[in-house]
């Protein structure tokens, strides 16, 4: 098992080596660079901006450099000194804004996890075993209004509710007097009062995907052999399902793991805008709109750093979880 | 014996429906029937005779929308038909006073337990057994049924055991808390005949041992006559004849059980047809044909942990017009070495040459994509599984009529004349041309297939166990069509197959495989009397005999390693 996984970390090399060069290519495949979308933005603004600036500027970022020289001081920074660029965009190093978002992303996407599982696999148990009862109905019906409802919409819905209804603050993590507060018990209490909205509108769509793969796995098992011989045994319907075809059940969703880190903090991008979360989605996306390459590059960089964690972390579970995967090796 | 033994479980009466959209489908019809103490009855049925359901109405495990509704099942004073399916009462008498042995070992154990965990749950439940005991218990009842290494063995997993010892690990299971009724439903219709006539060997002596009263359902009448006291013959949920093994074998009334027994009697010798061509040229030659596989390289490649030799050096001819039979137990290459023939699997060494009458010799292995299609219309296949190899999505007419299609025979009248031909010759009806394969029953889709085998006029056909997945009955009718359609179109067979009976009704001559190499060929007759390699032997004798007055599992020859 040891080895393994360490035979695992070791292909890891490779593969990140692939992902930060195409990182780095997709951030230079838009024509121009950070400097032409500078340039016209002053222009916009009616000003100019001089040639002998735009040169000194081109070569203090090294942008005119081949590719390859950019990519190796890129990455060799990143790399040695843990320096993730400068971001132009906002004048600050990219590593203090990348912490920043990623904190909160990871706080936020971690809770809605936890939220979308603990809601997710009961409620898909009891549909699959009490199949086409009222109770799964009703559950089947809320799981697609909850796959069919855009977000965005819901986010919206939430922050109406609870700003007209119930007087709240809504919006951002922190009430504004508690923005730069530091930490007590009551900003602790107001980050939970802002931090549940998020959490059920990111939560709950994957939730309701979650039940009705849950529901659709347990059923198959359930009709397995398996299970007649548990229940000959004389075991209790409860034990006899949560000890045989659940535990089965679950590994496709051990399985998904991997791909839900990334896409917890890639896919809520709309919804961060929308409730105006310090989260990376929207810094990602203002990132790429202004070309601001080491920002963008540093956040796609990351997202494949958590894909491939995610992949390891849940093939070592599956192992763990399932025999069968550890015989096979 | 001056008395009968006490009765343990009685049955009267049971009735068990399934409802439907449409009214209720009556699966078990009023059977009743009596369990005795150290006493095994024998249900025997085919498909759908309702024998699984009324095994698994005895401990309320009929799944919805299965239903008891009516008779009792009276185990001492409790009447288990009154039970709550999911009550602590029937909770309380499963696995403790009841239990069961299932057909399929691998599918009837959880994948992610081990083995000693399945025990133990069953000791820990009704024994209120701790850990530790439990587990030494666990380790003894292991030990009782054989399983080598029982303290090594508690910690496996159920794909890590044979079948034979998955089968073994089920029966430790049912024995945990030594039931006064067991009940086996087809505990080895999914073993080989060496392995099953062990399985039965251990079974029957831990009954006997432990006074157990037994119900053993299957569907194989050599079993019965092999090893159970009575027999209760059930046929469309209801029991049509019933009595001591002996009087049901000799003297059965009904006219069913007469069929099942004259069909089963029918397999044990070979069938009137006719005689092999004396002196032919082979068709079909095999020489030193090989298959190795390596194991265990992994995705990103690396050294191979070791090699399967699957068939090794196997030398066989077929002569024109001739059946060759290809007898062995599982693992032992016969289907492999099947698709090394066609290249279905590549073969890593030897040779096939086909040599069809009045054309040049062909050498399989050095034909390309065009040569081998070519061949695949001249050499055919008949697969095992006539549920699983025909498209549920196509019609019987798209079915037959691909090879003809894929190969453009003709227009899409001329395929339509060709397709209703074919079912013709397969014996069935032409009108059924545009019905999906689901509307058929076992033996009327294997005819479909064998119709589809037969669409691009091949001269030799290839049977992968073509008549296993079939009841007995209608395993001598599909036999008997293949015996007529070699006789009017002029085919060869090579007919791979586990089952002696099959082979010696059908085959001119066989060839005895295991582990990958051929033990012994010749005349089907001779090998199957009087074999002359011990392999041989110990498989024939192995065969249980449906006969009761003549048993031959019992005197059976046992073939090990070292008295090669």
């Amino acid at each position: 098992m040891l080895l393994y996984i360490l035979k695992r970390l070791l292909y890891m090399v490779p593969t990140l080596f692939g992902m930060s060069l195409v990182s780095f290519l997709i951030i230079q495949l838009p024509p121009g660079d950070f400097l032409t979308s500078l340039t016209s933005a002053i222009a916009d603004s009616g000003q100019s901006l001089d040639q002998a600036s735009i040169d000194r500027l081109t070569a203090l970022y090294g942008l005119d450099q081949p590719f390859y020289v950019q990519y190796w001081n890129w990455i060799s920074n990143i790399i040695f000194r843990g320096d993730f660029g400068w971001s132009f965009d906002w004048g600050q190093p990219v590593s203090r804004l990348l912490w920043d978002r990623m904190g909160v992303t990871i706080f936020v996407s971690a809770l809605s996890l936890v939220l979308i599982w603990a809601l997710a696999i009961p409620i898909g148990i009891y549909s699959a075993v009490r199949r086409y009862s009222i109770g799964d109905y009703v559950f089947t019906f809320l799981g697609f209004v909850g796959l069919a409802v855009p977000t965005f919409i819901l986010a919206l819905g939430l922050m109406y509710v609870s700003f007209t209804w119930f007087g709240l603050n809504v919006g951002g993590l922190f009430s504004p007097e508690y923005e730069q507060a530091p930490w007590s018990l009551a900003k602790l209490l107001d980050l939970l009062q802002h931090l549940w909205i998020p959490v059920v509108v990111i939560a709950i769509s994957s939730t309701a995907a979650l039940i009705r793969v849950m529901r659709a796995n347990l059923s198959d098992e359930l009709s397995k052999p398996y299970v007649v011989t548990a229940r000959a045994k004389g075991l209790s319907e409860f034990t006899l399902i949560m000890r045989y075809p659940v535990r089965l059940a679950l590994n496709p969703f051990v399985s998904t793991i991997g791909w839900v880190l990334p896409s917890l903090i890639s896919g809520v991008t709309i919804t961060a805008i929308v409730l105006n979360l310090p989260m990376a989605g929207p810094l990602l996306l203002r990132a790429l709109v202004s070309q601001d390459m080491y920002l963008a590059g540093a956040f796609i960089l990351i997202m494949s750093v958590l894909t491939l964690i995610g992949m390891l972390l849940s093939d070592i579970l599956l192992a763990v979880l399932d025999p069968r995967v550890r015989y096979q090796r | 014996m001056t008395t009968e033994p006490e009765i343990v479980l009685s049955v009267r009466d049971l009735t068990v429906d399934f409802t439907q959209r449409q009214g209720s489908f009556r699966a078990v019809d009023g059977v009743s029937f009596d369990l005795r103490a150290g006493r095994t009855l024998g249900l025997v049925g085919e498909s759908g005779s309702g024998k699984s359901v009324t095994a698994r109405a005895l401990m309320q495990l009929v799944d919805p929308p299965g239903r008891i509704i009516g008779g009792s099942i009276r185990l001492g004073d409790i009447d288990i038909a009154q039970l709550p399916r999911r009550g602590e009462a029937i909770r309380a008498i499963r696995g403790a006073d009841i239990s069961m042995i299932f057909q399929e070992p691998m599918s009837s154990l959880s994948p992610v337990h081990t083995i000693g965990a399945q025990v133990m749950e069953v000791l820990e439940l009704h024994l209120k057994l701790d850990r530790k005991a439990a587990r030494a218990r666990t380790i003894e009842l292991l030990g009782q049924v054989e399983i080598p290494n029982p303290e090594q063995a508690i910690d496996r997993y159920a794909y890590e055991f044979s079948g034979g010892m998955r089968q073994r690990a089920m029966i430790a299971m049912a024995l945990a808390c030594n039931p006064r009724v067991l009940i086996a439903d087809e505990p080895t219709t999914a073993l080989d005949v060496t392995t099953q006539a062990e399985v039965l060997d251990l079974i029957g002596r831990i009954q006997r041992e432990r006074g157990m009263a037994m119900l053993l359902i299957t569907h194989d009448m050599g079993v019965v006559a092999e090893t159970v006291d009575d027999v209760a013959v059930m046929y469309r949920g209801q029991v049509v004849e019933a009595g001591p093994v002996d009087q049901v074998f000799h003297g059965a009334t009904h006219p069913y059980t007469q069929r099942l027994l004259a069909a089963t009697l029918k397999l044990e010798q070979p069938a009137a047809r006719p005689a092999p061509p004396a002196v032919s040229s082979p068709i079909l030659s095999l020489r030193n044909l090989g298959k190795t596989y390596q194991l265990g390289i992994g995705a990103f490649g690396g050294k191979a942990k070791g090699t399967l030799r699957a068939v090794d050096a196997v030398s066989l001819e077929l002569a024109a017009g001739e059946t060759l039979g290809i007898v062995g137990e599982s693992g032992s290459g016969k289907t492999t070495l099947g698709r090394l023939i066609l290249r279905t699997v590549e073969p890593t060494d030897g040779e096939v040459v086909y040599s069809p009458p009045g054309a040049a010799p062909v050498v399989v292995r050095t034909l390309d994509k065009a040569g081998l299609r070519n061949l695949y219309s001249e050499i055919r296949f008949i697969f095992q599984d006539p549920f699983a190899s025909l498209n549920p999505r196509m019609t019987v007419r798209q079915i037959v009529g691909e090879p003809l299609l894929i190969n453009r025979r003709g227009s899409s009248t001329e395929i339509n004349a060709r397709v209703s031909q074919l079912l013709e010759l397969v014996g069935l009806d032409a009108g059924m041309m545009s019905r999906y394969p689901h509307a058929f029953s076992g033996g009327q889709r294997q005819r479909i297939g064998i119709a589809r085998a037969l669409a691009l006029d091949p001269k030799v056909l290839i049977a992968d166990e073509p008549t296993s997945a079939l009841d007995v009955s209608i395993r001598s009718q599909i036999l008997d069509l293949l015996i007529e359609l070699r006789q009017r179109l002029g085919l060869s067979f090579i007919f791979i197959s586990h089952d002696i009976g099959v082979i010696r009704y059908f085959c001119d001559r066989v060839a005895v495989m295991r582990r990958g190499r051929v033990v012994e060929v010749g005349d089907a007759q001779t090998i199957c009397t009087s074999p002359s390699h011990p392999y041989t032997q110990a498989l024939i004798s192995a065969v249980p005999y449906p006969d009761p007055r003549r048993p031959r599992m019992q005197q059976r020859a046992r073939y090990t390693e070292t008295s090669v």
